[in-house]
């Protein structure tokens, strides 16, 4: 395996790990998962790939880092996946060090180059089996291992404590109730016509989120809730290190509580992979074809709520704006269109990027890259210099994320390339530009 | 749940409060409250002054809180509420303070008689449970999962037991977490602890373990099962002869087991919230035959129809003969009884109640805001603004309706041939 700078990164999740690992330990796992937990997809797969190569152009890292071929998908997967199948899981620790680096930290699993490839191989499924592996054997990147951990042991991504959960919620209730006098953030509301979820950051270090969605359901009229409850947590990083047992408990946890709650609807924040979760990983790896009661994400809500009516804009948004279509729900479910309905009803000034929609680049944050912490960190950053060279083209003020991953990526691309723009969620421009009716001012 | 012989059970309707008027009366209503016997409503409301109190039936509790959540009645119509005062928090029942003071007080939990209850505790950073204004004498780390044994008398909870630094995975997998009994920790500590559950005579406690990243087994009173399986979920404990009865993933399939043992021989796609009717002799569980297809299976044998949305836990008649579930099919809920659906399916639906006998059973159910009852599958005529789940009479010649209609809340019994039609 060729060494490069992110080869000599020090993470404990990979260097100390591997001293534990031994070759049989190596061995009994790659096959376990090659044959017991993937053999079908995985073969149909290999069976098709004629090793073109034309994955290459869809790759953020590949184009970032001057079309090194080292950084294509199709190098990730031949460096990783292909030489376990090919030396039948018989590989040294240190490769397995280097293969984890591959998977977590060097590919997003943003799906963009199914798209490039003739017969739409999941590649990015690939990587996907080689962190199952990574993850069987311990050899994750510290701090996504730590986010999966906090996932098992507290039900939500960042260690929120229950207290600290519906203390806050009561908190940003009273700020909610500053704007506007009658919000609430109904708790444990049995027979809601909506339960809200969000991911832990919001709790955790933007709570002034939680606030906004009152008002916003206030002015809206929407009859809603939130669990006082673990459950409320719709996010899961267990997916993506690998942790499948871990991402079913978190994604059962989720859904039950909505039906306990006898919701008709869960809408969730604005997050990208956590509606991957719940809508498709998680609820597949419990038997669910479909979640088993029906999501809506934030841009759709937001569509809904502007289309119907039910939220008027007082006076747009004077800042220019460009948007990060975030992978999971607009290459993964196709809301671009509405996603730019939200933000031209919004906004005054909207200038699209370009490539755009499904064609978007990752912002190479979600997957769990940003979860991997401080030390990989730079590394990201390198591997998407497209990023900031397309949003700096745009010339916007203000960068419109609906995911909280794209949200924290585009803001370190921001800092790291010096690109003087904000990044802001929708809801943070909703509140300040909607229509308060004034039977519901103070 | 209590003491149900001596409620009213005269067929009669009584308006209990006019709520239009109450309305007009506070700067904020929360959600109601009935209690069991229907004889009370209680809200949370915001006074001019902005603290909170309870309203029940009229009259105001003397005591205001600067904050108050959580307004329940106790199956034995205990109303109690979590309450901030000087900013601190605790538990008032019937309008009565504990002595006990919080720096955060959540999740309360009735005995099974409704005269007991019990809370988790945070102070100084440590985490408890207290019950009845009486706290552990050990706190810990963290605390979350929680329950009380069938009289009240005694908690069990997953705590962690050792502080861990930030993003420690080496000490997380040395295992931090374990089961507390009234206060007393397991000896043995695992990666994650989950749903400990006592058993009927609350001399016993097994939970969910995880031992290594991927093994995973079931433990009772420090000791886990001698097995490792690919993942469990939650245990229970037969009411007789204190087995313990789990869903295991073993070799890619559910199945369930007792003591560690193959109890059902059936391989299932999926497999949880088991119940047992009450002697034991009967299990039901829901299961997944195939991927995307949800039942019911009762002593291992999957009712033959099949749901593709949902399933929700098993209810047993009291002789242990019935079976029913709220399911969900082509986006729709009703319930299924003994494998047979209900024709009218709804936009929500809550869990089927039997009569004393078996023979009977009711459901609520909701369609565009307007609540109705199902009598065995038949909708009565009356729809209501709001409805509480209905109640049996002792007898089961009478049914207890609490409602909302007109923004007046009523108790009426009914008999049960007029809700049958």
């Amino acid at each position: 395996m060729r060494e490069t700078p992110e080869s000599l990164v020090v993470d404990p999740g990979l260097d100390e790990t591997i001293k534990k690992l031994t070759p049989e330990k190596i061995q009994t796992v790659v096959e376990h998962v090659l044959t017991k937990e993937n053999a079908a997809r995985l073969k149909v797969y290999s069976d098709t790939c004629v090793h073109c190569g034309l994955c290459a152009e869809a790759c953020q890292t590949y184009i970032s880092r001057d079309k090194d071929p080292y950084y294509s998908p199709v190098a990730k997967v031949k460096n990783t996946l292909w030489e376990l199948v090919k030396n039948k899981g018989r590989v040294p620790p240190e490769s397995i060090r280097d293969m984890s680096r591959i998977v977590f930290t060097e590919c997003a699993v943003c799906r963009r180059c199914s798209m490039y490839c003739p017969f739409g191989i999941d590649i990015a499924y690939l990587l996907l089996v080689v962190r199952r592996i990574c993850s069987l054997l311990g050899v994750v990147p510290a701090y996504l291992q730590d986010t999966t951990n906090s996932h098992a042991a507290t039900m939500n991504q960042m260690w929120v404590q229950q207290d600290e959960w519906i203390d806050t919620l009561q908190w940003q209730e009273e700020e909610a109730q500053a704007e506007i006098p009658s919000c609430r953030i109904p708790l444990e509301k049995e027979g809601a016509e909506v339960m809200y979820s969000v991911i832990a950051p919001e709790p955790k270090i933007l709570a002034q989120l939680l606030g906004n969605i009152s008002q916003i359901m206030t002015v809206a009229g929407i009859d809603w809730t939130m669990p006082a409850t673990d459950g409320w947590d719709n996010s899961n990083m267990a997916m993506y290190s690998g942790d499948f047992e871990v991402m079913g408990r978190v994604e059962r946890l989720h859904w039950e509580t909505a039906a306990r709650l006898k919701v008709k609807k869960v809408v969730m924040g604005e997050c990208g992979h956590a509606f991957r979760g719940a809508v498709y990983d998680g609820p597949r790896w419990l038997g669910w074809k479909f979640p088993p009661i029906p999501m809506v994400h934030a841009i759709e809500f937001y569509y809904d709520l502007l289309k119907s009516g039910r939220i008027k804009v007082r006076e747009k948004y004077k800042k220019s704006v460009t948007v990060q279509d975030p992978c999971n729900t607009v290459r993964g479910r196709g809301l671009g269109n509405k996603l730019r309905y939200v933000v031209n009803e919004l906004c005054e000034s909207f200038i699209d990027v370009d490539p755009r929609l499904e064609h978007n680049y990752c912002c190479m944050a979600g997957g769990g890259t940003i979860n991997c912490g401080p030390p990989w960190k730079r590394s990201r950053m390198v591997s998407n210099r497209v990023k900031a060279e397309q949003i700096e083209a745009t010339g916007a003020d203000v960068v419109i994320t609906p995911c909280h991953n794209c949200h924290s990526g585009i803001e370190d691309i921001v800092g790291f390339y010096k690109l003087k723009k904000h990044v802001k969620f929708i809801s943070e421009i909703m509140v300040e530009v909607m229509e308060i009716p004034d039977s519901l001012k103070a | 749940m209590f003491c149900k012989d001596s409620w009213d059970w005269q067929p009669d309707r009584k308006v209990v409060a006019d709520l239009s008027r109450l309305r007009s009366s506070y700067a904020g209503i929360e959600e109601f409250a009935a209690s069991p016997d229907g004889r009370v409503l209680a809200a949370l409301v915001k006074t001019e002054d902005d603290q909170f109190t309870v309203w029940a039936n009229g009259q105001e509790w003397p005591d205001k809180f600067e904050l108050a959540w959580c307004l329940r009645f106790s199956p034995s119509g205990k109303l109690i509420v979590l309450v901030r005062i000087d900013d601190e928090w605790t538990v008032a029942a019937d309008g009565k303070s504990w002595q006990e003071r919080f720096e955060y007080a959540w999740d309360p939990l009735f005995g099974n008689d409704g005269l007991v209850v019990g809370i988790k505790y945070k102070r100084e950073n440590l985490y408890g449970i207290a019950i009845e204004d009486k706290v552990w004498e050990k706190s810990f780390n963290g605390l979350r999962d929680f329950c009380l044994s069938p009289d009240g008398l005694r908690a069990a909870a997953t705590v962690q037991v050792k502080a861990l630094r930030e993003a420690d995975i080496f000490g997380f997998f040395e295992g931090v977490w374990s089961v507390a009994v009234d206060g007393k920790a397991w000896d043995k500590q695992y990666i994650n602890a989950w749903n400990p559950v006592f058993n009927a005579d609350g001399n016993t406690v097994a939970a969910e373990v995880r031992t290594d990243i991927c093994d995973y087994t079931i433990a009772r009173d420090n000791e886990p099962w001698d097995s490792r399986y690919g993942c469990v979920w939650a245990p229970v404990f037969h009411p007789r002869d204190n087995s313990v009865i789990a869903a295991v993933r073993n070799q890619g399939s559910w199945m369930l087991y007792r003591n560690n043992e193959p109890f059902w021989q059936g391989r299932y796609n999926q497999m949880w919230n088991q119940r047992l009717s009450s002697d034991g002799s009967r299990v039901a569980a829901i299961v997944s035959p195939d991927f995307g297809k949800w039942t019911i299976a009762v002593d291992d044998r999957p009712w033959p129809k099949l749901f593709s949305d949902m399933v929700l836990a098993p209810v047993f008649s009291p002789d242990g003969q019935r079976v029913a579930a709220i399911v969900k099919d082509g986006g729709r809920w009703t319930v299924a009884v003994d494998g047979v659906p209900f024709k009218e399916s709804f936009e929500m639906i809550w869990d089927p109640v039997f009569s004393p006998s078996g023979q009977q059973m009711l459901a609520m159910a909701e369609n565009s805001g307007r609540f109705v009852i199902l009598a065995n599958g038949r909708k009565y005529h009356k729809q209501f603004q709001k409805l509480w789940n209905p109640v049996f009479s002792p007898d089961g010649k009478n049914v207890l309706l609490k409602y909302i209609e007109d923004d007046k809340y009523c108790r009426q019994v009914v008999p049960v041939e007029e809700l049958l039609g």
